[in-house]
């Protein structure tokens, strides 16, 4: 077991460091479905402007950790004007229901990733670490990328805030307050309006940022948007919708799937998935840490 | 207006709508005699699309299960057929019945997990399904040839030892299949199981209430499907003789399902003209505007929603479903 551990510690990691990443690609798109009721299928496309956003900003060749902070804070204010942009482009279909506005958020994806092929091609680009995380380290006698350490750092720090925000503070008992009766929100007068387009905004923030993040490990490429928003999907779906401690766990599993799972059965990488998946939904039909109620009314809470 | 007047309209609308269809079918058989190969063989295409729009929307427009993941039933019996044109057989009709036993037997594999949720909770699940069938395409590479997709398909036959070169035959077998499964589905959706499939689709919680077994409804709809839409991978790869794991990718899950929803779900003749429209005009646009075809499509996606919120059956001004109620006992 100890040897196992010791043979597979790089794994691991690894995919400790790519389901951190994952989550914070997940608790936005699971945060924005659970209040709003909208499947934002644009989180991907997001993503990866944030990642080209990296590659613009730090470049392959590395750049300081001025401008790493400096691509975040591109990303930032590009992700919260995408998500305002949709939020109020979503709202006045509310009425219409699911389809739509996933269908409308599913254009927004499209046009957003063929910009960007169009602005940077077709090449697989890679971003460099920042300055001071690009050597490796010795964990356990192994050497390892310091900037993936990072990536866990900030991985385990953002869950912890988000956690924080939407669970215990005021603002998060607004926007839970909202979820359950938004008429109610409205009477003691809080503009629900604007708790929403936030919710919203604060999700596509962290799909932004979460490509800046993402940059120095997965690079920037066209296609990488699919394959992050269904690794989401898949986390939301058996974390659980709406629920931060379920993105959290999620992730942390489709990582380990995703990437020791590969280095150890490499021919059935896609059965995983789906066989995990399949397990989890049959176990727990509302997903690790979803309510029943939640599942069996999914369109009830909007 | 009396009862026998009624009987009498309605028998007299049934007649004018079956000349119409047969009307149609005429002129879809007349077309080779007047169309080169090209044309014909891109009708061919749009004939094996709109099949699989129509059996998205048994499930999208008269179940309510909107499914982003359809297009890996169709790749299924794309890779069945050119499997067994390539290795076994060329001959269509074999290729078809395994073509429809593979994608049923595939939507009945990954559908029971779909099929307990609904909304966009199903929506999430059958695109992850979709994901994962399209990156198996394209790592399995000693069955499907991996992202080169499979090459080689022989001419397909429907008598023994005479294949079907010339594209009208194609078009004409193609067709043929076309009508009989596009009748099949029509059937389907006027028998009491198609109403109990409208009876999910408007109020789920009610119809478990009076006692149908809705997980098991969906189900079956859903195996229904995923063999119609392996069918129609089957008739694709006829005409195009090659299949790749593009050909269930999310892209062609997502404009199947902008079909259904630019020719209006629930008609099942609008989601078949919305595909050819789809179809038209990712071929021949992405063509003018040098591979920016996602742009298009995306900007399709968004204009259909503001703009078509029922589709082209909308545009007529019936209400779909609640003619649909008016033509019951």
């Amino acid at each position: 077991m100890i040897a196992w551990l010791d043979a597979n510690l790089v794994s691991i990691l690894n995919g400790v460091a790519f389901g951190l990443l994952l989550f914070t690609l997940a608790v936005g798109l699971s945060l924005i479905f659970g209040m709003m009721d909208v499947l934002n299928l644009s989180h991907g496309a997001l993503y990866l402007v944030g990642a080209y956003a990296a590659y613009r900003v730090v470049g392959e060749a590395g750049g300081s950790l001025g401008a790493f902070l400096l691509a975040l804070g591109v990303a930032g204010v590009l992700g919260l004007a995408a998500g305002a942009l949709l939020a109020g482009i979503t709202q006045p279909l509310a009425r219409r229901g699911h389809l739509h506005q996933a269908l409308l958020t599913l254009g927004v994806a499209l046009v957003v990733a063929d910009l960007l092929s169009a602005l940077f091609g077709d090449e697989v680009h890679s971003v460099a670490a920042p300055a001071g995380l690009r050597g490796s380290v010795r964990v356990l006698g192994h050497g390892y990328p310091a900037y993936r350490l990072f990536v866990i750092g900030v991985g385990l720090v953002l869950a912890a805030l988000v956690y924080l925000l939407v669970e215990r503070s005021r603002a998060g008992a607004v926007i839970r307050a909202t979820v359950a009766d938004r008429d109610m929100v409205q009477a003691i007068g809080v503009d629900t309006r604007k708790v929403l387009v936030g919710v919203f905004a604060f999700g596509t923030l962290l799909a932004t940022c979460g490509g800046v993040l993402g940059g120095p490990i997965l690079g920037a490429q066209p296609g990488l948007d699919d394959t992050v928003l269904i690794l989401g999907l898949v986390i939301v779906v058996i974390g659980g919708l709406g629920s931060v401690k379920g993105a959290f766990f999620g992730a942390l599993l489709i990582g380990q799937i995703q990437v020791l799972g590969v280095t150890l059965l490499p021919e059935y990488a896609s059965f995983l998935l789906f066989g995990t998946m399949a397990l989890i939904l049959t176990l727990r039909p509302a997903g690790l840490a979803g309510t029943a109620a939640r599942t069996a009314a999914p369109g009830s809470s909007g | 207006m009396t009862g026998a007047a009624r009987t009498a309209a309605r028998g007299l609308a049934a007649r004018r709508g079956a000349a119409f269809r047969l009307t149609v079918v005429l002129l879809l058989v007349a077309l080779p005699l007047f169309l080169g190969p090209y044309p014909i063989s891109a009708l061919s295409r749009i004939l094996a699309f709109a099949l699989l729009a129509a059996s998205l929307d048994l499930l999208t427009g008269y179940t309510g299960l909107a499914s982003l993941g359809h297009a890996a039933y169709f790749g299924v019996g794309a890779y069945t057929a050119a499997l067994i044109g390539i290795h076994l057989t060329p001959n269509a009709p074999v290729q078809l019945l395994a073509a429809l036993a593979a994608g049923g037997i595939a939507a009945g594999l990954t559908g029971w997990v779909a099929v307990r949720t609904h909304g966009t909770f199903f929506l999430m699940l059958t695109l992850a399904v979709g994901e994962i069938v399209h990156q198996l395409a394209d790592s399995w590479t000693s069955l499907t040839g991996g992202s080169n997709g499979l090459v080689g398909m022989p001419p397909i036959t429907v008598l023994p030892g005479r294949p079907l070169v010339l594209a009208g035959f194609v078009y004409w077998y193609i067709l043929a299949i076309f009508v009989l499964c596009y009748a099949v589905l029509r059937r389907i959706t006027a028998s009491p199981f198609g109403r109990t499939m409208r009876g999910v689709r408007d109020n789920e919680a009610r119809m478990r209430a009076v006692g149908y077994d809705t997980a098991r409804v969906k189900y079956v709809v859903y195996c229904i499907a995923g063999a119609v839409a392996g069918a129609a991978g089957s008739l694709w790869v006829a005409q195009t003789r090659f299949v790749s794991p593009a050909d269930l990718s999310f892209e062609i899950a997502a404009l199947v399902l902008l079909a259904v929803v630019i020719g209006g779900s629930g008609s099942l003749w609008g989601p078949c003209l919305g595909a050819a429209l789809v179809l038209l005009v990712n071929d021949t646009l992405s063509s003018y505007v040098a591979g920016r075809g996602p742009l298009l499509l995306g900007l399709a996606f968004v204009a259909a929603v503001y703009l078509l919120p029922r589709g082209f059956a909308g545009l007529r001004g019936v209400r779909v479903h609640v003619r649909t109620r008016e033509t019951g006992p």
